[in-house]
């Protein structure tokens, strides 16, 4: 085996690797002097210039070029007992732009992600409804569609993080996270059609697969927003993500958005299921826990500077780039600091702001070479400030595990190399 | 031109009547039956509502327990590894780090009740019958020292177990407790005087290291780690194994796909190790209950000491009906029904030797 990995390099040997080679050529990077001599990729006629690519229909349906093959999902073993019922994480650190292909959205399943054909789908309504109604696949697809952006953001994202620094890399402390544009039908258009009986105040939704994780949600949040799709970046939803069909729970905790959605039962209280008892409820420091805490609160992170993602360039033009979220609203404003807090200043936001849905922001800077500590804060349309770790743990103690929403430190060395960090 | 007028007519009315239209009903879908419903319907909530007919008692539960559960959660709920706990840390929900059992944390025995009856045994769902979800809630309760050992659990009686946490959880308050202080003004300029490192992530050096991912691509079963982070994730390269004479790739190939049905407990290829199952490396040709370092079933311990050895026709047999071939071991699997399926994991767990 004489072939190289040819991935672009995230670990420590290939940054090295990366930062020698951009360090001989640092001078000429930071002053746009003449080059040393002329560049063969330029002088010389490479094979791609003068043979041919692939035809059409090389691939049916593509995957990434090899040279990005690092950017894939990725899971942390010591976290659970099983594949089967794990987490992983998205490369968030190496993804630009909001929308977050679904071949690299982190996956959770608590049984594995089944297969489960159109033909085979049903979706029951049943419950507090004047009519008990089973549709088929093909009947979804005859109800009035619309289509939006959310994001999904796991409770448990950064809940690593609560008592100390854990995890090196925006990958695995903000990676629970995808935003996709989401083609279905409104719930509500299908509760309506069962028709709900006036003691009906909340529904409880059950998956397909083994684990069938049921979750409860008041009525209210499933006649405003929520969403039964089928369709997720205009592609027919990944196997992983509830294929064919999963709710969209806007704005609130990702283990709420079932996937392959099998039953919508209308009930006059919440069921109380392992998921929103045993698990997703926080604990405070005295020992008692929050349920029923769905929102996902504003938070931002900075995916690049990161640990996976050091400066290779030496002093000069960086781009500070990351994603800021909240499950109330849009994002209004980000800031950033590279020295830990004593200043801001105000990123660049993207276009395309959507309700609950992730935000791109982009601070240019003029890197002197020395390190820096660099944090984003995001502020949403209600007004509500990203806090620090410092301030939520005051509230909350360290072991909520879940909706851990505090600004990230990431200390970057003048080396280039970053690390999750905590400053005072 | 007559059709033309009738198609604008037509849509002329649907644009009119669209609003009312979609406030009525649309009319598809059809209604449910009732067996359908009574199939699918089966969650109980807390005031017990959903809860069937029957009852099971404590002993029973022990019995269905070591059978079906114990091989993750243990035999005492103590739980295996990193699978959940279910039993013990009275008291410890202020402590630094707190241990959430159905004792400790869970607010209502319905939950376990629904969790079991849904959603377990874990990759055997849905099979048990709700006299022996009873028995097994009954047991749980036991081992948290809730109920003594005549303890029986039925529809009637469940509402008067009341766990220990019921008064436990508040509902969220983060509109009164937390927007009031996080919704302000930020600060821009002078936030603060000195900014000190107080944490590094690199002191602990749990994260998993990247270059292990792409050592995989480049570098088959280079690492203990690289097979099984291989199995995991199907969009890496499969470590080559070298398959013994005699071994039909094709069939090893089908047997590596059902074998994930068993790979949540058994693990194979370089490095594995003992799980919630025995590791099966070189398992053909084992003495059963023999892999190093497991805690068998004393059933299974018993049947290598009568000479039973893995071979094709035995884990063929075992595989068809696992509690038939070896009453009382602990294997929570329902077994493989088709003998195709039987003879292409045989074939998968050919190719790794001890």
């Amino acid at each position: 085996m004489t072939d190289e990995p040819e991935t672009k390099g995230t670990s420590r040997r290939a940054f090295l690797r990366g930062t020698a080679a951009a360090s001989a050529g640092l001078v000429a990077a930071a002053t746009s002097v003449r080059a040393e001599g002329a560049d063969p990729l330029i002088t010389e006629i490479q094979p791609w210039a003068q043979g041919f690519g692939d035809g059409v229909d090389a691939t049916p349906y593509g995957l990434p070029i090899k040279f990005e093959s690092d950017v894939v999902r990725r899971n942390v073993s010591w976290l659970t007992a099983d594949v089967i019922s794990s987490i992983n994480f998205t490369p968030i650190h190496a993804l630009d732009g909001t929308i977050t292909p679904q071949g690299c959205a982190f996956e959770r399943h608590h049984s594995g992600a089944i297969e489960l054909s159109k033909d085979d789908y049903r979706l029951m309504i049943n419950g507090l409804v004047d009519t008990p109604l089973v549709f088929t696949y093909a009947d979804l697809e005859r109800f009035p569609r619309e289509s939006h952006v959310y994001f999904l953001e796991c409770a448990a994202n950064t809940g690593m993080e609560w008592a100390g620094s854990q995890l090196n890399g925006s990958q695995f402390t903000h990676g629970m996270i995808h935003n996709m544009e989401y083609t279905g039908i409104p719930l509500r258009l299908l509760l309506e059609e069962a028709g709900v009986k006036p003691e009906g105040k909340w529904i409880f939704v059950e998956g397909a697969d083994a684990s069938s994780n049921g979750r409860s949600i008041p009525l209210e949040k499933a006649l405003d927003d929520c969403l039964v799709a089928f369709k997720a970046n205009g592609e027919a939803l990944r196997k992983e993500h509830g294929y064919p069909v999963r709710l969209c729970v806007p704005g609130w905790e990702g283990n709420m958005w079932v996937k392959w959605l099998r039953r919508v039962e209308v009930t006059e209280n919440a069921v109380e299921s392992r998921e929103e008892t045993s698990k997703y409820t926080d604990t405070l420091e005295n020992g008692t826990s929050r349920k029923w805490t769905w929102v996902m609160d504003a938070k931002s992170v900075i995916t690049a500077p990161s640990p996976q993602a050091p400066i290779t360039h030496g002093p000069g033009p960086l781009v500070i780039t990351g994603l800021a979220w909240s499950g109330r609203g849009t994002i209004s404003r980000v800031d950033v600091t590279v020295d830990g807090g004593k200043t801001w200043k105000t990123a660049r936001l993207a276009p395309h702001s959507h309700d609950k849905a992730l935000h791109r922001f982009y601070l240019d800077h003029l890197w002197d070479g020395s390190e820096m500590l660099i944090q984003s804060r995001a502020v949403d349309s209600t007004g509500y400030v990203q806090p620090t770790k410092t301030e939520l743990r005051q509230v909350r103690g360290v072991n909520s595990v879940y909706h851990n929403n505090c600004i990230q430190t990431w200390w970057v060395k003048s080396t280039g190399e970053a690390e999750n960090v905590e400053v005072s | 031109m007559s059709k033309f007028r009738n198609l604008v007519i037509g849509t002329a009315l649907i644009s009119a009547m669209a609003a009312p239209v979609w406030a009525e009903k649309i009319g598809l879908g059809r209604p449910a039956l009732p067996e359908e419903i009574a199939a699918w319907n089966r969650d109980v909530s807390p005031d017990g509502t959903g809860l069937p007919e029957g009852s099971g008692d404590v002993l029973t539960g022990e019995d269905l327990f070591s059978a079906n559960c114990a091989s993750c959660h243990g035999e005492f709920g103590e739980g295996v590894g990193n699978w959940p706990k279910l039993a013990g840390g009275k008291d410890t929900l202020a402590d630094d780090d707190p241990l959430k059992t159905v004792g400790s944390y869970w607010p209502h025995l319905s939950t376990t009740f629904d969790y079991v009856q849904r959603s377990m045994p874990f990759g055997n769902a849905q099979s048990l019958s709700p006299d022996e979800v009873y028995a097994i809630v009954a047991y749980v309760l036991y081992n948290n020292d809730l109920v003594d050992e005549d303890f029986v659990l039925s529809k009637e009686n469940f509402a008067e177990v009341v766990l220990p946490n019921a008064g436990g959880f508040i509902v969220d308050d983060r509109e009164t407790t937390e927007l009031p202080i996080f919704t302000r003004e930020p600060c821009m300029e002078n936030c603060k005087q000195t900014v000190e490192i107080t944490a590094h992530a690199s002191v602990l050096d749990v994260t998993p290291d990247v270059q292990d991912d792409t050592a995989v691509v480049a570098e088959p079963a280079a690492e203990p780690a690289a097979t099984e982070t291989a199995v995991a994730e199907p969009a890496t390269a499969e470590p080559a194994v070298e398959e013994p004479a005699g071994v039909d790739p094709a069939l090893a190939a089908a047997g590596e796909k059902v074998f994930k049905k068993c790979a949540a407990c058994h693990k194979v290829g370089e490095g594995a190790k003992n799980a919630s199952g025995p590791v099966l490396n070189g398992v053909l040709g084992r003495v059963a209950g023999a892999a190093e370092g497991f805690k068998y079933s004393s059933a299974m311990a018993e049947a290598g000491a009568n000479g039973t050895v893995w071979d094709a026709a035995t884990i063929d047999a075992y595989l068809a009906d696992p509690k038939g071939f070896i009453p009382k071991n602990k294997m929570s699997f329902a077994g493989l029904k088709k003998p195709e399926d039987r003879a292409a994991v045989i074939a998968y767990l050919a190719g790794f030797a001890q």
